[in-house]
């Protein structure tokens, strides 16, 4: 049984179709990477699994069981089995970094405390931001909010991560930081579906690589099958751009 | 003119005077004080009222609306004398000075809720959508994340506000509220002249006016630049 299961996901913005028949069955463990040009509707796949945006047609079941957007208790249970880092990190501009980690498994969770902050410190330690605790989040470079919010997310011990284009702010030197990151987590066997441009990275960790476009999957396959050998014309043109690109950047 | 006036100081100035000037400034203050405290208290529930997105609250959301788009326009005395006489024909026993009270309420209530309702819709959606999906209830992303992000842009205003509503209470003396221009009629009805009496009411204005405005323009200055009312984004 697949551990996130979209089938036939229609989403619209007003009157835009956003996302238009997706099909994706994540397992457990699993890491898949969407790719895709800008206004594809990535975010928005990952906005309507975690409830954000209500999905027009289709199902989102998580571990057997079927999201019921329309059922508070049923997306209670759902939320509380996944994290989302957004693109723009959304950390918490009243609060400092470690309260941003803590809060949710403190307040909402109601866990104990020590054992959070502990795991919180740990957290951030290996974020690299053991010395950032008490700094606000516009104190912080772009890359180190992107980072405290990976350590919010994990603090939430979610059974699938979403990350959308957590390199996608970060000075290069930083990229890999994050990327190291989120490797030591896919070896944690925790379920990862990831929006990135970072090709390198995706083709390293990635089990599965969905391209989307227009609002659906176009194609879907291991790295070397998407990156080396695209079935479709339109993988292959934005793979090149993409890789072309980056040599040349 | 000059020297008669000077002549009259110490007469103006007896212990009985000073009191009754004391006690109007007090009145003229609190008057404008609770109108905030109120207005801050029920203009918030309004704001909340107005802005809720359940359906069916509708019915609130209208009447919210209506109260705050109409009571911002009505000019304060005729708020005040429509208590004032609407309260004696209904029968009540309402001194001046609670109509005076009620009326600020009223008023400030209405000012207040526009203010905070800006300030609750400069907190960007994507900080509420992150506690939502962290399974914030309404209440808790209200008093953990919106409301934290909201009162530095909030509170400046609602104190500029309150400083200009001081002048405005001088309109319940129209009611016969015993503030600070009502002593001042008071005092010249007595035989002071109108000049130095008006002079010291003026004076006295002032004195209440200006280092709250002050203390105002410091705070917006500190809540300006504390962390809490920005989210810069770097991207
Ligand atoms: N809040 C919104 N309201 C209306 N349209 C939106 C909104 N967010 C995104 N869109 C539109 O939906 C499409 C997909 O956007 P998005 O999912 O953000 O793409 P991606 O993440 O792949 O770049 C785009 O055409 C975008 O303009
Ligand atoms: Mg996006």
């Amino acid at each position: 049984m697949a551990q996130l299961d979209i089938r036939g996901l229609v989403a619209r913005y007003n009157d835009t179709t956003v996302l238009d028949g997706i099909d994706l069955a994540i397992d457990r463990g699993e890491i898949v990477s969407l790719i895709g040009p800008s206004g594809s509707g990535k975010s928005t796949l990952l906005r309507v699994i975690s409830g954000l945006l209500r999905p027009v047609k289709g199902t989102v079941s998580l571990a057997g069981e079927t999201i019921d957007y329309g059922d508070r208790r049923s997306l209670r249970r759902a939320r509380n089995r996944l994290a989302i880092v957004f693109q723009q990190y959304n950390l918490f501009g009243n609060m400092n970094v470690l309260r941003n980690v803590m809060v949710t498994p403190v307040t909402i969770k109601k866990r104990d405390r020590r054992e959070v902050e502990a795991e919180a410190r740990t957290l951030l330690e290996k974020v690299g931001l053991g010395d950032k605790l008490n700094a606000y989040p516009d104190e912080l470079s772009g890359g180190q909010q992107q980072r405290v919010a990976i350590a919010r997310a994990l603090c939430l011990k979610p059974e699938i991560l979403l990350l959308d284009e957590v390199t996608s702010a970060l000075d290069p030197e930083r990229v890999g930081e994050v990327l190291d990151t989120i490797k030591l987590l896919a070896a944690e066997h925790m379920t990862l579906l990831i929006v990135s441009h970072e090709m390198a990275f995706v083709r390293d960790v990635s089990h599965r690589v969905a391209f989307m476009a227009e609002g659906t999957i176009q194609e879907l396959g291991t790295p070397e099958q998407i990156f080396d050998a695209p079935r479709i014309a339109r993988t292959r043109t934005f793979v090149s751009r993409i890789l072309g690109h980056r040599t040349a950047a | 003119m000059l020297a008669f006036i000077a002549a009259e100081i110490p007469r103006l100035f007896t212990i009985y005077n000073v009191i009754l000037l004391a006690k109007a400034a007090v009145t003229t203050l609190s008057l404008s004080a609770v109108g905030c405290v109120v207005g801050l208290l029920c203009g918030t529930l309004l704001t909340l009222a107005r802005m809720s997105r359940r359906r069916s609250l509708w019915p609130l959301k209208a009447l919210a609306f209506l109260y705050i788009e109409i009571m911002r326009r009505i000019p304060f005395l005729v708020t005040l004398m429509t208590f004032y006489f609407g309260a004696q024909v209904l029968g009540f026993n309402f001194s001046p000075l609670e109509i005076a009270f009620v009326s600020t309420s009223v008023i400030s209530t209405a000012f207040v809720a526009e203010i905070v309702r800006t300030g609750l819709q400069a907190v960007k959606a994507s900080q509420i959508e992150a506690a939502e999906v962290m399974n914030f209830s309404v209440w808790q992303s209200f008093w953990l994340v919106r409301l934290p992000q909201a009162w530095p842009i909030i509170l400046p205003p609602v104190f500029g506000y309150f400083v200009l509503f001081i002048k405005d209470t001088a309109l319940a003396s129209q009611a016969g509220v015993l503030e600070l221009t009502q002593a001042a009629k008071i005092l010249n009805t007595k035989g002071f002249s109108a000049s130095l009496v008006y002079a010291t009411v003026l004076l006295l204005y002032f004195v209440i006016s200006y280092p709250l405005a002050r203390l105002g323009g410091h705070l917006e200055k500190r809540l300006g630049t504390a962390r809490h009312s920005r989210s810069r984004r770097t991207v």
